[in-house]
């Protein structure tokens, strides 16, 4: 037999690839601005009280628990989840869950937040299960996507070599669904630091209490250095997905 | 050699309750080394039927015995690892390496790494892959026909007594098609594995069938025998018209070039004089003749015309030979060398290209007419 010398480049994925390089680079540039606001800007007393180190230092790290925590919640609910309801049997459950957390993504962010609020009361608790809550669609939703899209052969081919259902889960379903979900997840961190701004309503702390009191107090450099806080944090996290999307995906693919 | 390998007994298969059985008390022998092809209409049920066997469908009723053991309630995972099964969509695991697909079974049962790296090596050459080229690429790097080998490979790779092949060779253009039918014969005569063989394709069925199994609806066998028997004497309608018009065609592919009578031509042996070939001819009353070198190789065909127009040497004139046969050769071949020969003939040689005889259209004919079903 003729070999066929087929020269098969690397796939070289736009999408994937213009995100590893234009994130950073976004996050880099807006943290040049901010850096400048900061240094160039003449502070009054108002903005100087607001825009203490220490109470930064203390926001942000509030924000990051709280994106990171509720995200960490997601993931572990709603991937085994989206494997559950992907087995055999179960396709009226999935469609019932799909579309009750289609509702709970249609309320405002703020609207979930105050109705755990009633609950549970004040604290970072209250925020992360909301968030969690809020965010839970998209990465089940990728799951069930995620575990949906592999081709019907290759399982069949699997359960016909002789794979039992787990093997066939952990070595051929889940690999090949790791890029949609983990796709799923990146949305879901961003929402949730993004929503983790709102945390200052129920006494959760975070970013989102200086970009409130820059705007009741009116003063814009805090708004900026508050919400520029927010979004590079968004996007260094992005980032991070985008990382792990890129390794995680199996070769072949 | 006639033991029977696999016995499905009176299976039933019901989809949907209330809707016709896709399987319908279902009986099949399949004899250890033979290649048995279920062919039939689409949706007759010979998907289900060769799932049944691996058991990747369980049967709503009847057993199924894998040589005298009855399988239909043994671990179905364990049972699948001992049959080898190759999909129409070839299914290659995207995310692994050519070498990792092969290698799926063997790790299932708990190879040692040297010996599936060694049986990997093996495979691939099997289906004659280069490993160095081959083993770290991943399926996509293939193309369909490559694509087809590695499925045909993984399923051989723990050395499966019984394989289970459903279209396997379906989307593939027809000269690869040819080419990996014939590949797979070739493999198949040393292998000797027992194999179901699913295909709608009834020239694929005669070419690699040592029986058939023409299935209707609801997997009901309409005949069971060898490709000869089956095109000579078709057992009703419905068999006949799935044949289509074609089968005593069809029959060439079976019979070899050896199977007929050859005629004997006049021959002259060069170097020959111009006077003393046409004399050869004439006393034969022939009009032409073969020409043969000193080794016996037919060299052209020369005819009185072409004789007395040209003053060229002799073994430039008269007319080369277009195709020669081989024993080995199908029938078909030879008709189709025939046709372009230009007296109607086509010469037979034998390995070492010495001549053997001719092969013409009377005896070609003689043989089917003999052949044909009387009815
Ligand atoms: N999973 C299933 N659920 C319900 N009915 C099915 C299923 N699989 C097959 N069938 C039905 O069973 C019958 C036989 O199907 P099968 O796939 O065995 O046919 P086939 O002979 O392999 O056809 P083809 O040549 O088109 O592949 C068809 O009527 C089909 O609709
Ligand atoms: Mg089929």
């Amino acid at each position: 037999m003729t070999l066929v010398n087929k020269t098969t480049k690397p796939q070289f994925s736009y999408a994937g690839n213009l995100n590893l390089i234009v994130t950073p680079v976004f996050a880099f540039l807006l943290t040049l601005l901010a850096v400048a606001v900061w240094n160039y800007s003449v502070f009054d007393q108002t903005t100087e009280s607001i825009l203490q180190p220490t109470l930064l230092r203390t926001q942000l790290w509030q924000t990051i628990v709280i994106g990171i925590a509720s995200s960490l919640i997601v993931i572990a609910v709603a991937v085994p989840l989206g494997i559950t309801i992907t087995r055999r049997g179960w396709p009226r459950l999935k469609n019932f869950l799909v579309d009750t957390l289609g509702l709970a993504q249609a309320l405002p962010a703020y609207g979930l937040i105050v109705i755990f609020y009633t609950f549970l009361g004040t604290g970072m608790r209250t925020v992360i299960y909301a968030l969690a809550l809020f965010s839970l669609l998209p990465v089940l939703r990728n799951t069930i996507v995620g575990l949906e899209q592999v081709d019907k052969s290759v399982i069949d081919a699997g359960r016909g070599m002789g794979y039992t259902n787990l093997q066939v889960l952990l070595k051929i379903e889940l690999p090949l669904a790791v890029p949609i979900i983990i796709a799923g997840i990146r949305t879901a961190v961003v929402i949730n630091v993004g929503m983790a701004a709102l945390a200052f309503l129920v006494g959760a702390g975070g970013l989102g209490e200086t970009i409130n009191s820059g705007l009741k107090l009116n003063r814009p450099t805090a708004i900026f250095i508050g919400a520029s806080m927010v979004a590079i944090l968004a996007l260094v996290l992005d980032f991070l997905g985008a990382l792990a999307e890129k390794y995680l995906k199996p070769k072949g693919i | 050699m006639s033991e029977v390998l696999i016995r499905l007994d009176n299976i039933w298969k019901t989809y949907t309750p209330g809707e016709p059985a896709a399987v319908r008390n279902l009986y099949l022998e399949v004899m250890r080394g033979e290649v048995l092809v279920l062919v039939g209409p689409s949706g007759c049920g010979k998907s289900t039927t060769l799932r049944l066997i691996n058991r990747l469908i369980e049967p709503t009723n009847g057993k199924i015995f894998l040589d005298d053991e009855d399988v239909t309630s043994i671990n179905a995972s364990d049972l699948r690892r001992r049959i080898g099964y190759v999909i129409q969509q070839v299914g290659l695991f995207p995310h692994k390496t050519i070498a990792e697909n092969i290698a799926t079974v063997p790790k299932l049962l708990g190879w040692k790494k040297d010996e599936i790296e060694a049986r990997v090596d093996e495979m691939l050459e099997l289906v004659s892959m280069d490993p160095a080229t081959f083993k770290h690429r991943f399926p996509k790097e293939l193309s369909g026909g490559q694509a087809q080998r590695v499925g045909v490979a993984r399923a051989l790779a723990a050395n499966p007594d019984v394989l289970l092949m459903d279209e396997p060779f379906g989307a593939i253009d027809p000269i690869t098609r040819d080419k990996l039918q014939n590949e797979f014969l070739r493999l198949q005569q040393d292998l000797k594995k027992t194999i179901v063989f699913v295909t709608h394709d009834i020239d694929e069925a005669i070419k690699m069938g040592d029986r058939i199994a023409i299935l209707r609806d609801g997997s009901e066998i309409a005949q069971i025998d060898t490709p000869e028997n089956i095109l000579t004497d078709p057992a009703d309608e419905f068999v006949e018209s799935f044949l289509g018009s074609g089968a005593i065609l069809k029959g060439l592919t079976l019979k070899k070039v050896r199977d007929i009578e050859l005629q004997m031509v006049t021959t002259l042996k060069a170097p020959v004089l111009r006077d003393q070939a046409l004399k050869t001819i004439s006393d034969n009353n022939d009009s032409f003749a073969l020409l043969l070198d000193a080794d016996d190789q037919p060299l052209r065909w020369l005819d009185e015309r072409a004789l007395n127009r040209t003053n060229q040497p002799i073994e430039k004139s008269g007319r080369p030979i277009a195709v020669q046969l081989q024993p080995e050769d199908t029938l078909q071949d030879a008709l189709s060398s025939m046709l372009q020969s230009s007296v109607g003939m086509s010469v037979v040689v034998d390995r070492q290209g010495k001549y053997l005889g001719c092969c013409t259209i009377e005896s070609l004919a003689k043989l089917l007419v003999h052949e044909s079903p009387t009815k």
